[in-house]
């Protein structure tokens, strides 16, 4: 028996939400300094553990799935094992080189061509320049971007960019692979060789840590997986039981699923989705309205500021996006400040399922915040046909409303 | 149960708080030297994309600054420059000059630049603000080959004092690095950095035997009972005249000038990357 690979006892780390104001400068230490005698006592309360008391060991070749929540501490937990941001308590040990895959295209410069950047970007993530020579062409390859090699990057289309940038990252050849929902980019064909990519690395026994929203990629590659909640170890065992645990969690009604507080976003606070009645709920009846309030705060003043909601599935696809550009309302962000908005759903026109929604705010085509998963929505099938048949995913993302006759009999 | 990889032998990495690493890491400073390297190359590669003059820019900076202190400062204010003709003078001392100038500024702003692989990827931090600072030598050696025709033009050759010019480049490089670790670590922490570099490097301009030559300060300086050396507790004073005795040749060696520089800039240096290394640990949360 092999020592494990990663072994993590008691690991914890507290976050300052004061530290939400990014850095200081001057002005706000003067004014801090003014605000001082009624915040001071206030500010040092307000501190967050992302992760508390965690501990764990994955033995070296096992490729163990994170999975949980917003704001669970997954993403915490692997840039703590990345050596990004220091823990607060506990230790742990790491055997083997370390590798981090937290982000498409690290270190991608948009002046620089294709091949500039293999060089650079492979160099950051901590790949050897011989290492990059030897797997240059299968890098070249994989990407599918051989005749804009020597392009600078920023005329590439999104697609040749995130496929040339997991191509240098997925040739990346540590003994400890860590990777944060990098998948979630890109199209379907695009995911599918990045994960057809990660299996090949679970065949190659290295020791891989996947933190995923895609419960089905998770199952498909990982033999055990972690279930954080509240930056505590949930669960952790066979991917297919802790996946049904998450899941049941996610669809109990009573489970704090019915609304969602951000205290480590800039600016969304909070989103709280509401019944026709107006209760809050974290359940709804397919083709049954659907109001998510959406709490906002510290918008810059922005001119363009759309604020968007977009519902997936739990195996990764899109079931639809709903943004206030659609309605032909554009807001500033002086208007929206610190408002609440509503997103009202006239129907829930989906199949029965627990679909994980996305909030976004975009200031004409730049983002200025997306939270993932930031809240759950589980919809139960209903006899919406009137004929007692019950419409199930099988069918597709959505439902139509409609009826079938017959015009003439020949 | 899966056959393991050998990863026995492989070396143990613990992580946990407040761990001291060893002062400066300089082994695994040498381990990424391959990305210290990547990223000087990046620097260069990137910093006259989309130029009309490309490079030439790196010449003309310190060559329309000199013409423009020969002008008002060498002929109008009749500075002297110790018997070297003064449109070299300043040439000399801009070349350096610049070198710093821009290394400061750039350095400063290096980490918080760098913020989105700080936050993505681990690499020791101090390759960052050493890249900006080395990045910067590329254009003092397209700038240098000019300072050359010019001491042809004008007949000024140097003596055996050409050997010291190296070492006076590494004390330059020693002052550049150690501002440039104090002011980017306190960057990211304090953003008024920003604004206080432009202005500081106006002001280091005019404290720095630059435009005049320190002959013209030291002597009243004793006058009223401060040794000369004192000039050189600002070590570009020690690095600027340093540089213009070693390549033209011209004077005495400025020596206890250089030694006090050369005092200044190691402190610097040391306290620069003993500070950037006490804040280092919390940049990902903070930048």
């Amino acid at each position: 028996m092999s020592a494990p690979a990663i072994r993590v006892s008691g690991l914890s780390k507290r976050f300052r939400i004061g530290e939400r104001v990014r850095y200081k400068s001057l002005r706000e230490s003067i004014q801090n300094a003014v605000k001082a005698p009624f915040r001071r006592g206030r500010r040092a309360e307000e501190t967050i553990w992302a992760l508390r008391d965690v501990s764990f060991e994955v033995a070296s070749g096992e490729v163990v799935g994170v999975i949980g929540r917003n704001g669970a501490g997954k993403s915490t937990l692997l840039k703590v094992l990345a050596r990004i941001t220091e823990p607060t308590e506990g230790r742990v040990e790491l055997r083997g080189r370390v590798g981090s895959l937290l982000e498409i295209g690290t270190g991608f410069h948009m002046e620089l061509t294709g091949r500039e950047n293999i060089y650079l970007s492979g160099a950051i993530l901590g790949m050897r320049r011989a290492e990059i020579e030897r797997r240059f062409d299968e890098i070249v390859a994989f990407a599918e971007v051989e005749r804009f090699l020597d392009t600078p990057v920023k005329h590439y289309s999104t697609g040749m960019y995130l496929r040339l940038a997991f191509a240098v990252a997925a040739h990346l050849e540590p003994e400890i692979l860590l990777v944060d929902e990098v998948l979630a980019v890109g199209d379907a064909a695009f995911q599918k060789k990045c994960l057809g990519k990660m299996s090949d690395a679970a065949r190659r026994e290295r020791t891989v840590l996947f933190v995923s929203h895609n419960l089905a990629a998770v199952r498909a590659l990982c033999g055990r997986t972690m279930l954080l909640q509240g930056g505590k170890l949930q669960a952790v065992g066979r991917s297919g039981d802790v996946i049904e645990t998450y899941l049941s969690l996610l669809a109990d009604p009573r489970s704090d699923g019915i609304g969602a507080e951000y205290p480590r976003s800039r600016h969304f606070r909070s989103c709280v989705a509401r019944s026709a009645d107006g209760s809050p709920t974290a359940q709804v009846t397919m083709g049954a309205p659907l109001a998510l309030d959406i709490a906002l705060r510290d918008l810059p003043d922005y001119s363009n500021v759309v604020v968007g909601a977009s519902f997936w599935r739990s195996d990764g696809t899109k079931a639809f996006g709903f943004n206030t550009a659609m309605l032909g309302k554009v807001f500033s962000g002086r208007d929206l400040g610190n408002a609440t908005v509503r997103c009202q759903i006239h129907a829930l026109t989906v199949t029965p399922g627990t679909y994980q929604v996305t909030l976004s705010l975009t200031n004409g085509a730049d983002y200025i915040e997306q939270i993932e998963d930031a809240i759950h929505i589980t919809v139960v099938g209903d006899d919406i046909y009137g004929s007692g048949f019950l419409v199930s995913a099988d069918f597709g993302v959505s439902y139509v409303q409609g009826d079938w006759t017959i015009l003439g009999r020949g | 149960m899966r056959t393991a990889v050998p990863v026995e032998r492989a070396p143990t990495l613990v992580i946990e708080p407040g761990r001291r690493f060893a002062a400066f890491q300089l082994k695994e400073f040498w381990q990424y030297r391959e990305l210290l390297y990547f990223l000087i190359w990046r620097d260069v590669k990137v910093r006259y994309k989309q130029t009309v003059l490309g490079a030439a820019w790196a010449i003309l900076q310190p060559l329309a600054t000199a013409a423009v202190f020969t002008i008002f400062f060498g002929r109008l204010a009749g500075i002297p420059s110790d018997g070297v003709p003064y449109p070299l003078f300043a040439y000399a001392g801009l070349l350096v000059w610049t070198f710093f100038a821009q290394g400061l500024t750039q350095s400063s702003a290096s980490v918080v630049g760098s913020a989105n692989l700080i936050t993505k990827v681990y690499f020791p931090r101090l390759v960052i603000p050493f890249a900006a600072v080395l990045s910067g030598l590329v254009d003092l050696a397209v700038a240098t080959p000019l300072l050359v025709v010019m001491m042809a033009h004008y007949g000024v050759w140097p003596g055996a004092s050409i050997v010291a010019a190296p070492f006076v480049l590494v004390l330059a490089l020693l002052a550049v690095t150690g501002v440039g670790l104090w002011l980017s670590a306190l960057n990211v922490e304090y953003r008024d950095v920003r604004f206080v570099v432009p202005f500081l490097v106006q002001l280091w301009l005019f404290v720095t035997p630059v435009i005049y030559p320190a002959s013209v300060v030291i002597p009243r300086l004793e006058r009223v009972g401060v040794p000369g050396w004192v000039l050189g507790l600002n070590p570009m004073a020690g690095v600027v005249e340093g540089f213009r005795w070693a390549a033209l040749g011209r004077g005495t060696a400025p020596v206890s000038l250089i030694s006090a520089s050369a005092v200044v800039a190691i402190a610097l240096c040391v306290t620069g990357a003993l500070y950037f290394r006490s804040v280092e640990r919390s940049f990902a949360d903070v930048v």
